[in-house]
Protein backbone atom coordinates (compact mmCIF):
# COMPACT_ATOMS: atom_id res chain seq x y z
CA UNK A 1 0.00 0.00 0.00
CA UNK A 2 2.87 2.66 0.70
CA UNK A 3 3.11 4.93 -1.52
CA UNK A 4 -0.12 4.24 -3.58
CA UNK A 5 -2.28 6.85 -4.24
CA UNK A 6 -5.28 6.94 -2.15
CA UNK A 7 -7.99 5.65 -4.47
CA UNK A 8 -11.59 6.61 -3.57
CA UNK A 9 -14.11 4.98 -5.83
CA UNK A 10 -17.67 6.84 -6.81
CA UNK A 11 -20.54 4.46 -7.40
CA UNK A 12 -21.51 4.69 -10.65
CA UNK A 13 -24.85 3.61 -11.84
CA UNK A 14 -26.86 6.43 -11.52
CA UNK A 15 -26.35 10.12 -10.39
CA UNK A 16 -24.37 12.87 -10.08
CA UNK A 17 -20.73 10.76 -9.39
CA UNK A 18 -18.66 12.87 -11.64
CA UNK A 19 -19.20 15.69 -9.79
CA UNK A 20 -17.80 13.40 -6.89
CA UNK A 21 -14.98 12.78 -8.64
CA UNK A 22 -13.64 15.89 -9.58
CA UNK A 23 -14.20 16.82 -6.23
CA UNK A 24 -11.96 14.53 -4.79
CA UNK A 25 -9.84 14.69 -8.20
CA UNK A 26 -9.15 18.31 -6.39
CA UNK A 27 -8.12 17.12 -3.21
CA UNK A 28 -5.18 14.94 -4.87
CA UNK A 29 -7.70 11.65 -4.34
CA UNK A 30 -7.39 8.76 -7.13
CA UNK A 31 -11.63 8.73 -8.05
CA UNK A 32 -12.20 5.55 -10.42
CA UNK A 33 -15.79 4.79 -11.15
CA UNK A 34 -17.32 1.78 -9.93
CA UNK A 35 -19.68 0.15 -11.96
CA UNK A 36 -19.56 -3.43 -11.23
CA UNK A 37 -18.92 -5.31 -7.73
CA UNK A 38 -15.72 -6.92 -8.42
CA UNK A 39 -14.29 -3.00 -9.22
CA UNK A 40 -15.00 -2.87 -4.57
CA UNK A 41 -11.68 -4.64 -4.31
CA UNK A 42 -9.65 -1.93 -6.17
CA UNK A 43 -10.81 1.12 -3.70
CA UNK A 44 -10.08 2.25 -0.12
CA UNK A 45 -13.13 3.84 0.56
CA UNK A 46 -16.64 4.05 -1.83
CA UNK A 47 -18.73 7.08 -2.19
CA UNK A 48 -22.20 6.78 -3.13
CA UNK A 49 -23.81 10.04 -5.01
CA UNK A 50 -26.65 11.80 -5.25
CA UNK A 51 -29.73 10.44 -7.87
CA UNK A 52 -32.83 8.70 -7.58
CA UNK A 53 -32.83 6.22 -4.77
CA UNK A 54 -35.61 4.12 -6.42
CA UNK A 55 -33.26 3.42 -9.57
CA UNK A 56 -30.06 3.24 -7.50
CA UNK A 57 -31.45 0.69 -4.79
CA UNK A 58 -32.85 -1.22 -7.80
CA UNK A 59 -29.47 -1.40 -10.01
CA UNK A 60 -27.87 -2.18 -6.67
CA UNK A 61 -29.81 -5.82 -6.63
CA UNK A 62 -29.89 -5.63 -10.61
CA UNK A 63 -25.97 -5.88 -10.70
CA UNK A 64 -25.26 -8.05 -7.23
CA UNK A 65 -23.79 -4.85 -5.40
CA UNK A 66 -26.10 -5.69 -2.18
CA UNK A 67 -24.16 -8.79 -0.96
CA UNK A 68 -20.56 -7.65 -1.82
CA UNK A 69 -21.00 -3.75 -0.52
CA UNK A 70 -22.39 -5.41 2.65
CA UNK A 71 -19.68 -7.55 3.16
CA UNK A 72 -17.32 -4.85 2.67
CA UNK A 73 -18.72 -2.26 5.04
CA UNK A 74 -18.47 -5.01 7.48
CA UNK A 75 -14.87 -5.89 6.41
CA UNK A 76 -14.28 -2.06 7.60
CA UNK A 77 -14.47 0.14 3.98
CA UNK A 78 -15.47 3.66 4.26
CA UNK A 79 -17.95 4.72 2.60
CA UNK A 80 -20.22 8.05 2.07
CA UNK A 81 -23.58 8.31 0.83
CA UNK A 82 -25.12 12.00 -0.43
CA UNK A 83 -28.78 12.39 -0.44
CA UNK A 84 -29.76 9.19 -2.60
CA UNK A 85 -26.57 7.63 -1.17
CA UNK A 86 -27.96 8.49 2.62
CA UNK A 87 -31.22 6.05 1.92
CA UNK A 88 -29.53 3.62 0.26
CA UNK A 89 -27.76 3.48 3.57
CA UNK A 90 -30.19 3.74 5.90
CA UNK A 91 -31.45 0.72 8.00
CA UNK A 92 -35.34 1.91 7.45
CA UNK A 93 -37.69 4.20 5.49
CA UNK A 94 -40.71 5.33 5.95
CA UNK A 95 -41.70 4.71 3.06
CA UNK A 96 -42.98 1.68 1.40
CA UNK A 97 -39.54 1.27 -0.96
CA UNK A 98 -36.74 1.06 -1.81
CA UNK A 99 -35.57 -1.15 0.77
CA UNK A 100 -32.62 0.24 1.29
CA UNK A 101 -29.06 -1.73 2.46
CA UNK A 102 -29.50 -1.75 6.21
CA UNK A 103 -25.54 -0.23 6.52
CA UNK A 104 -26.09 2.69 9.20
CA UNK A 105 -28.34 2.77 12.15
CA UNK A 106 -30.37 5.73 10.92
CA UNK A 107 -34.54 5.76 9.72
CA UNK A 108 -34.63 7.94 6.88
CA UNK A 109 -37.77 10.06 5.44
CA UNK A 110 -37.27 10.54 1.73
CA UNK A 111 -38.48 13.91 0.10
CA UNK A 112 -38.63 14.93 3.48
CA UNK A 113 -39.21 18.78 2.64
CA UNK A 114 -42.03 18.50 -0.04
CA UNK A 115 -41.85 18.83 -3.75
CA UNK A 116 -38.72 20.68 -5.77
CA UNK A 117 -40.39 24.03 -5.72
CA UNK A 118 -39.30 23.54 -1.32
CA UNK A 119 -35.25 22.33 -2.21
CA UNK A 120 -33.40 24.95 -0.85
CA UNK A 121 -29.76 25.77 0.45
CA UNK A 122 -29.14 26.76 3.92
CA UNK A 123 -25.74 27.95 5.69
CA UNK A 124 -24.72 24.67 8.17
CA UNK A 125 -22.24 23.91 10.95
CA UNK A 126 -20.47 20.78 10.43
CA UNK A 127 -18.65 19.26 13.40
CA UNK A 128 -14.71 18.25 12.10
CA UNK A 129 -14.90 21.02 9.45
CA UNK A 130 -13.69 24.79 10.70
CA UNK A 131 -16.09 27.24 11.82
CA UNK A 132 -16.87 28.64 8.49
CA UNK A 133 -20.76 27.81 7.48
CA UNK A 134 -21.53 25.39 4.70
CA UNK A 135 -23.41 25.82 1.98
CA UNK A 136 -25.84 23.33 1.95
CA UNK A 137 -27.45 22.15 -0.85
CA UNK A 138 -30.90 20.15 -0.55
CA UNK A 139 -32.77 18.40 -3.76
CA UNK A 140 -36.10 17.08 -2.75
CA UNK A 141 -33.59 15.76 0.54
CA UNK A 142 -33.72 12.86 3.29
CA UNK A 143 -33.69 13.55 6.78
CA UNK A 144 -32.44 11.33 9.44
CA UNK A 145 -35.78 10.62 11.66
CA UNK A 146 -33.70 8.03 14.40
CA UNK A 147 -30.31 7.57 14.99
CA UNK A 148 -28.64 4.52 17.01
CA UNK A 149 -26.53 5.28 20.02
CA UNK A 150 -23.20 4.59 18.27
CA UNK A 151 -24.33 7.43 15.21
CA UNK A 152 -23.17 10.80 15.72
CA UNK A 153 -25.48 13.93 14.06
CA UNK A 154 -22.31 16.00 12.77
CA UNK A 155 -24.82 18.66 11.19
CA UNK A 156 -28.09 20.17 12.17
CA UNK A 157 -30.87 21.98 10.35
CA UNK A 158 -32.42 25.13 12.37
CA UNK A 159 -34.91 22.57 13.37
CA UNK A 160 -32.70 20.29 15.11
CA UNK A 161 -33.23 17.72 12.96
CA UNK A 162 -29.86 15.95 11.96
CA UNK A 163 -28.66 15.84 8.29
CA UNK A 164 -25.07 15.19 8.31
CA UNK A 165 -24.23 11.32 10.76
CA UNK A 166 -21.06 9.46 11.40
CA UNK A 167 -21.48 6.09 12.53
CA UNK A 168 -17.66 4.74 12.74
CA UNK A 169 -16.34 4.52 9.14
CA UNK A 170 -19.30 5.72 7.57
CA UNK A 171 -20.71 8.93 6.64
CA UNK A 172 -24.02 10.06 5.48
CA UNK A 173 -25.16 13.61 4.28
CA UNK A 174 -28.61 14.81 3.31
CA UNK A 175 -27.19 17.59 1.24
CA UNK A 176 -24.68 17.76 -2.20
CA UNK A 177 -21.72 18.45 -1.00
CA UNK A 178 -20.29 18.07 -4.71
CA UNK A 179 -22.51 20.41 -6.23
CA UNK A 180 -20.37 23.30 -4.12
CA UNK A 181 -16.73 24.35 -4.93
CA UNK A 182 -16.68 24.11 -1.11
CA UNK A 183 -14.30 20.45 -0.69
CA UNK A 184 -14.04 20.56 2.91
CA UNK A 185 -16.65 17.35 3.14
CA UNK A 186 -14.71 15.57 0.37
CA UNK A 187 -11.59 16.80 2.80
CA UNK A 188 -13.64 15.14 6.03
CA UNK A 189 -14.05 11.97 4.38
CA UNK A 190 -10.60 11.25 2.73
CA UNK A 191 -9.48 11.81 5.94
CA UNK A 192 -11.66 9.06 7.56
CA UNK A 193 -10.33 7.05 4.22
CA UNK A 194 -7.02 7.69 5.08
CA UNK A 195 -7.15 6.55 8.72
CA UNK A 196 -8.86 3.60 8.14
CA UNK A 197 -5.68 2.77 6.13
CA UNK A 198 -3.54 3.22 8.98
CA UNK A 199 -2.07 0.50 10.88
CA UNK A 200 -3.24 -0.43 13.88
CA UNK A 201 -0.80 0.76 17.05
CA UNK B 1 -21.77 30.69 17.24
CA UNK B 2 -24.66 31.40 16.21
CA UNK B 3 -25.25 31.81 12.78
CA UNK B 4 -27.46 33.67 11.22
CA UNK B 5 -28.66 31.14 8.32
CA UNK B 6 -30.23 32.59 5.32
CA UNK B 7 -32.42 30.20 3.75
CA UNK B 8 -32.89 30.36 -0.30
CA UNK B 9 -35.38 28.34 -3.13
CA UNK B 10 -35.61 28.12 -6.45
CA UNK B 11 -32.05 28.96 -6.70
CA UNK B 12 -29.95 28.26 -9.65
CA UNK B 13 -28.23 25.48 -8.12
CA UNK B 14 -31.39 23.62 -6.88
CA UNK B 15 -32.45 23.65 -10.32
CA UNK B 16 -29.44 22.53 -12.15
CA UNK B 17 -28.99 20.65 -9.70
CA UNK B 18 -31.80 18.31 -9.69
CA UNK B 19 -31.47 17.66 -13.38
CA UNK B 20 -27.50 16.68 -12.28
CA UNK B 21 -29.39 13.73 -10.34
CA UNK B 22 -31.18 12.25 -13.48
CA UNK B 23 -28.10 11.62 -14.93
CA UNK B 24 -27.40 8.45 -16.27
CA UNK B 25 -31.00 7.67 -16.33
CA UNK B 26 -34.51 7.33 -18.57
CA UNK B 27 -37.32 9.93 -18.20
CA UNK B 28 -40.38 8.26 -19.75
CA UNK B 29 -43.60 9.59 -20.50
CA UNK B 30 -46.56 8.23 -19.29
CA UNK B 31 -50.93 8.77 -19.39
CA UNK B 32 -51.84 7.03 -16.46
CA UNK B 33 -50.90 6.39 -12.76
CA UNK B 34 -50.64 2.44 -13.61
CA UNK B 35 -48.12 3.15 -16.50
CA UNK B 36 -45.98 5.83 -14.25
CA UNK B 37 -45.62 2.58 -11.75
CA UNK B 38 -44.44 0.41 -14.26
CA UNK B 39 -41.58 2.89 -15.14
CA UNK B 40 -40.98 3.02 -11.57
CA UNK B 41 -40.82 -0.55 -11.62
CA UNK B 42 -38.47 -0.46 -14.47
CA UNK B 43 -36.11 2.11 -13.05
CA UNK B 44 -37.04 5.34 -14.39
CA UNK B 45 -35.44 8.21 -12.55
CA UNK B 46 -38.31 10.49 -13.75
CA UNK B 47 -41.79 10.25 -15.79
CA UNK B 48 -43.35 12.63 -18.21
CA UNK B 49 -46.89 13.19 -16.80
CA UNK B 50 -49.41 13.35 -20.35
CA UNK B 51 -52.90 12.64 -21.85
CA UNK B 52 -51.52 11.44 -24.88
CA UNK B 53 -48.20 10.24 -25.76
CA UNK B 54 -46.37 11.97 -29.18
CA UNK B 55 -47.30 9.28 -31.57
CA UNK B 56 -50.99 9.76 -30.75
CA UNK B 57 -50.63 13.42 -30.77
CA UNK B 58 -49.12 13.35 -34.02
CA UNK B 59 -52.24 11.02 -34.84
CA UNK B 60 -54.81 13.20 -33.54
CA UNK B 61 -53.72 15.97 -34.97
CA UNK B 62 -55.66 19.14 -33.64
CA UNK B 63 -53.85 21.84 -30.73
CA UNK B 64 -52.56 19.70 -28.29
CA UNK B 65 -52.45 21.56 -25.29
CA UNK B 66 -51.05 21.31 -21.32
CA UNK B 67 -52.85 17.46 -19.66
CA UNK B 68 -55.56 18.10 -17.39
CA UNK B 69 -54.67 19.16 -14.05
CA UNK B 70 -56.87 15.54 -12.30
CA UNK B 71 -54.37 13.42 -14.73
CA UNK B 72 -50.89 14.73 -13.53
CA UNK B 73 -52.05 14.48 -9.95
CA UNK B 74 -52.81 11.42 -10.55
CA UNK B 75 -49.50 10.60 -11.78
CA UNK B 76 -48.03 12.97 -8.78
CA UNK B 77 -49.43 10.90 -6.36
CA UNK B 78 -48.69 7.39 -7.32
CA UNK B 79 -44.79 7.86 -7.55
CA UNK B 80 -42.16 8.96 -5.55
CA UNK B 81 -39.95 9.69 -8.46
CA UNK B 82 -39.70 13.14 -9.76
CA UNK B 83 -42.67 14.17 -12.44
CA UNK B 84 -42.46 16.54 -15.30
CA UNK B 85 -45.21 17.53 -17.45
CA UNK B 86 -45.30 19.86 -20.40
CA UNK B 87 -46.32 23.12 -21.42
CA UNK B 88 -47.13 24.95 -24.41
CA UNK B 89 -43.55 26.99 -26.23
CA UNK B 90 -44.59 30.45 -24.87
CA UNK B 91 -47.44 29.46 -22.76
CA UNK B 92 -46.13 30.88 -19.28
CA UNK B 93 -49.89 30.63 -17.54
CA UNK B 94 -49.45 26.69 -18.20
CA UNK B 95 -46.50 27.17 -16.79
CA UNK B 96 -47.99 28.88 -13.95
CA UNK B 97 -50.89 26.27 -13.25
CA UNK B 98 -48.14 23.72 -13.22
CA UNK B 99 -45.91 25.15 -10.85
CA UNK B 100 -48.96 25.50 -8.27
CA UNK B 101 -50.04 21.86 -8.84
CA UNK B 102 -46.30 20.85 -7.72
CA UNK B 103 -44.97 19.32 -10.59
CA UNK B 104 -41.25 19.00 -10.34
CA UNK B 105 -39.77 20.05 -13.80
CA UNK B 106 -41.45 22.03 -16.60
CA UNK B 107 -41.42 20.67 -20.10
CA UNK B 108 -41.17 23.82 -22.12
CA UNK B 109 -41.96 21.03 -25.61
CA UNK B 110 -42.24 21.64 -28.80
CA UNK B 111 -44.46 18.39 -28.78
CA UNK B 112 -47.69 20.92 -27.57
CA UNK B 113 -49.26 23.54 -29.89
CA UNK B 114 -46.68 26.27 -29.52
CA UNK B 115 -48.53 29.61 -27.77
CA UNK B 116 -46.12 32.13 -28.82
CA UNK B 117 -43.70 31.91 -32.17
CA UNK B 118 -41.85 34.39 -30.95
CA UNK B 119 -41.00 34.31 -27.60
CA UNK B 120 -40.17 31.45 -25.09
CA UNK B 121 -40.92 31.51 -20.96
CA UNK B 122 -39.15 33.70 -18.89
CA UNK B 123 -38.12 30.42 -17.19
CA UNK B 124 -35.88 32.61 -14.69
CA UNK B 125 -39.25 34.07 -13.51
CA UNK B 126 -40.23 30.05 -11.76
CA UNK B 127 -38.56 28.96 -8.96
CA UNK B 128 -39.58 25.56 -10.54
CA UNK B 129 -36.78 23.94 -12.76
CA UNK B 130 -37.63 24.20 -16.76
CA UNK B 131 -35.79 21.80 -19.09
CA UNK B 132 -35.87 22.70 -23.07
CA UNK B 133 -35.53 21.15 -26.72
CA UNK B 134 -32.51 22.08 -29.02
CA UNK B 135 -31.12 21.46 -32.27
CA UNK B 136 -28.18 23.18 -32.07
CA UNK B 137 -25.90 24.17 -29.79
CA UNK B 138 -27.60 28.20 -30.50
CA UNK B 139 -30.47 27.59 -29.96
CA UNK B 140 -29.54 25.58 -26.69
CA UNK B 141 -27.74 28.73 -25.13
CA UNK B 142 -30.72 30.58 -25.81
CA UNK B 143 -33.02 28.68 -23.69
CA UNK B 144 -30.26 28.27 -20.95
CA UNK B 145 -30.07 32.46 -21.36
CA UNK B 146 -34.08 32.36 -20.94
CA UNK B 147 -33.40 30.45 -17.20
CA UNK B 148 -33.76 26.56 -18.74
CA UNK B 149 -31.89 24.51 -16.04
CA UNK B 150 -31.79 21.73 -18.74
CA UNK B 151 -31.72 20.76 -22.51
CA UNK B 152 -32.82 18.07 -24.28
CA UNK B 153 -32.01 17.65 -28.01
CA UNK B 154 -35.39 17.58 -29.57
CA UNK B 155 -34.93 14.93 -32.26
CA UNK B 156 -38.54 14.01 -33.60
CA UNK B 157 -40.92 12.98 -31.09
CA UNK B 158 -43.73 10.08 -31.76
CA UNK B 159 -41.35 8.99 -34.93
CA UNK B 160 -39.68 6.19 -33.39
CA UNK B 161 -36.64 6.77 -35.44
CA UNK B 162 -33.66 8.05 -33.83
CA UNK B 163 -32.04 10.17 -37.11
CA UNK B 164 -33.05 13.42 -36.12
CA UNK B 165 -31.89 12.97 -32.32
CA UNK B 166 -28.31 11.90 -33.80
CA UNK B 167 -28.65 15.08 -36.14
CA UNK B 168 -29.41 16.88 -32.75
CA UNK B 169 -26.66 15.48 -30.83
CA UNK B 170 -23.83 15.77 -32.86
CA UNK B 171 -24.83 19.19 -33.68
CA UNK B 172 -24.75 20.77 -30.05
CA UNK B 173 -21.41 18.24 -29.36
CA UNK B 174 -19.40 19.19 -32.87
CA UNK B 175 -20.49 22.84 -32.02
CA UNK B 176 -19.39 22.73 -28.33
CA UNK B 177 -15.75 21.14 -30.03
CA UNK B 178 -15.49 24.15 -32.32
CA UNK B 179 -15.73 26.33 -29.37
CA UNK B 180 -13.46 24.79 -27.40
CA UNK B 181 -10.89 24.87 -29.91
CA UNK B 182 -11.64 28.80 -30.75
CA UNK B 183 -9.12 31.73 -29.90
CA UNK B 184 -10.77 33.48 -27.19
CA UNK B 185 -10.78 36.91 -30.02
CA UNK B 186 -13.16 34.81 -31.93
CA UNK B 187 -15.92 34.34 -29.43
CA UNK B 188 -17.86 37.50 -30.38
CA UNK B 189 -18.39 36.19 -33.97
CA UNK B 190 -19.90 33.03 -32.99
CA UNK B 191 -21.80 34.31 -30.60
CA UNK B 192 -23.41 36.43 -33.02
CA UNK B 193 -23.06 33.31 -35.75
CA UNK B 194 -24.68 30.84 -33.12
CA UNK B 195 -27.68 34.02 -32.33
CA UNK B 196 -26.45 32.80 -28.53
CA UNK B 197 -25.32 35.04 -25.59
CA UNK B 198 -21.88 35.65 -25.39
CA UNK B 199 -21.30 35.20 -21.90
CA UNK B 200 -22.64 31.43 -22.50
CA UNK B 201 -20.59 30.79 -25.26
CA UNK B 202 -17.44 32.19 -23.11
CA UNK B 203 -18.42 29.40 -20.80
CA UNK B 204 -18.44 26.32 -23.32
CA UNK B 205 -15.00 27.67 -24.50
CA UNK B 206 -13.66 27.45 -21.64
CA UNK B 207 -15.19 24.30 -20.10
CA UNK B 208 -16.20 22.64 -23.33
CA UNK B 209 -19.25 21.73 -22.15
CA UNK B 210 -22.76 22.79 -21.54
CA UNK B 211 -23.72 24.70 -18.23
CA UNK B 212 -26.39 22.11 -17.70
CA UNK B 213 -27.27 18.62 -17.83
CA UNK B 214 -28.29 17.36 -21.62
CA UNK B 215 -30.42 14.43 -22.37
CA UNK B 216 -31.40 12.87 -25.49
CA UNK B 217 -35.38 13.02 -26.86
CA UNK B 218 -37.37 12.49 -29.65
CA UNK B 219 -37.17 9.16 -31.92
CA UNK B 220 -35.77 6.43 -29.06
CA UNK B 221 -37.24 3.32 -29.09
CA UNK B 222 -34.74 0.64 -28.25
CA UNK B 223 -31.87 -0.39 -25.97
CA UNK B 224 -29.34 0.59 -28.64
CA UNK B 225 -30.98 3.45 -29.63
CA UNK B 226 -30.65 4.81 -26.07
CA UNK B 227 -26.87 3.70 -25.47
CA UNK B 228 -26.19 5.12 -29.16
CA UNK B 229 -27.26 8.27 -27.51
CA UNK B 230 -25.45 7.68 -24.32
CA UNK B 231 -22.27 7.08 -26.19
CA UNK B 232 -22.91 10.11 -28.57
CA UNK B 233 -22.41 11.74 -25.25
CA UNK B 234 -25.43 13.09 -23.56
CA UNK B 235 -26.18 12.74 -20.00
CA UNK B 236 -29.45 9.99 -20.22
CA UNK B 237 -32.27 9.91 -22.32
CA UNK B 238 -35.78 10.49 -22.56
CA UNK B 239 -38.34 8.15 -23.94
CA UNK B 240 -41.76 9.08 -25.01
CA UNK B 241 -43.63 6.47 -27.20
CA UNK B 242 -41.10 3.99 -27.55
CA UNK B 243 -42.34 1.94 -24.46
CA UNK B 244 -45.92 2.24 -23.82
CA UNK B 245 -46.63 1.66 -27.90
CA UNK B 246 -43.97 -1.07 -27.90
CA UNK B 247 -45.84 -4.96 -27.39
CA UNK B 248 -44.28 -5.64 -23.74
CA UNK B 249 -43.95 -2.19 -22.20
CA UNK B 250 -42.79 -3.51 -18.82
CA UNK B 251 -39.63 -5.45 -20.30
CA UNK B 252 -39.12 -2.66 -22.53
CA UNK B 253 -38.42 -0.26 -19.79
CA UNK B 254 -36.61 -2.17 -17.75
CA UNK B 255 -34.08 -3.22 -21.21
CA UNK B 256 -34.08 0.28 -22.13
CA UNK B 257 -32.49 1.49 -18.19
CA UNK B 258 -30.23 -1.05 -18.04
CA UNK B 259 -28.95 -0.32 -22.08
CA UNK B 260 -28.68 3.44 -20.88
CA UNK B 261 -26.48 2.33 -17.64
CA UNK B 262 -24.13 -0.19 -19.33
CA UNK B 263 -23.78 1.97 -22.30
CA UNK B 264 -20.27 1.23 -22.92
CA UNK B 265 -20.66 -2.82 -22.83
CA UNK B 266 -22.57 -4.23 -26.09
CA UNK B 267 -22.45 -7.89 -24.30
CA UNK B 268 -25.13 -6.73 -21.31
CA UNK B 269 -27.17 -4.44 -24.41
CA UNK B 270 -27.25 -7.51 -26.88
CA UNK B 271 -28.54 -9.30 -23.41
CA UNK B 272 -31.39 -7.11 -23.01
CA UNK B 273 -32.07 -6.66 -26.14
CA UNK B 274 -33.34 -10.68 -26.42
CA UNK B 275 -36.97 -11.09 -27.40
CA UNK B 276 -38.95 -7.70 -26.19
CA UNK B 277 -41.21 -8.18 -28.73
CA UNK B 278 -42.27 -5.40 -31.06
CA UNK B 279 -40.59 -1.83 -30.82
CA UNK B 280 -43.19 0.76 -31.62
CA UNK B 281 -43.86 1.46 -35.21
CA UNK B 282 -41.57 3.63 -37.09
CA UNK B 283 -42.31 6.71 -38.96
CA UNK B 284 -39.71 8.11 -42.28
CA UNK B 285 -38.57 11.54 -41.11
CA UNK B 286 -37.50 12.50 -44.99
CA UNK B 287 -40.68 11.67 -46.56
CA UNK B 288 -42.58 13.75 -43.47
CA UNK B 289 -43.93 17.42 -44.64
CA UNK B 290 -42.39 19.76 -42.38
CA UNK B 291 -45.82 20.76 -41.16
CA UNK B 292 -45.65 17.46 -39.65
CA UNK B 293 -41.98 18.02 -37.67
CA UNK B 294 -42.35 18.94 -34.01
CA UNK B 295 -38.76 19.98 -34.47
CA UNK B 296 -39.02 22.96 -36.45
CA UNK B 297 -41.00 24.15 -33.63
CA UNK B 298 -39.32 27.20 -31.17
CA UNK B 299 -36.20 28.74 -32.61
Amino acid sequence: MAGRTLTIGALAIQGDFLEHRLALERLGVHAPEVRLPAELDDVDGLIIPGGESTTIVQLIDIYGFRAALTEKVRAGLPVWGTCAGMIVMADSLTDRRPEPLHLMDIDVSRNAFGRQIDSFEEDLEIDGLDEAPFRGVFIRAPVVNRAGELVKAIARLRDGRPVAVRQGRMLATAFHPELTDDDRVHGLFKSMVEESLRPLP
Amino acid sequence: MATDTIVETGTWQVKTGLAKMLKGGVIMDVVTAEQARIAEDAGAVAVMALERVPSDIRKDGGVARMSDPTKIVEIIDAVTIPVMAKCRIGHFVEAQVLEALGIDYIDESEVLTPADENNHVDKNAFKVPFVCGCRDLGEALRRIGEGAAMIRTKGEAGTGNIVEAVRHARSVIGEMKRIRGMDSDELMAAARDLKAPYDLVKEVHETGALPVVNFAAGGIATPADAALMMQLGVDGVFVGSGIFKSSNPGRMAEAIVKATTHYNAPEIIADVSRGLGDAMPGLDVRTMPEEEQLAVRGW
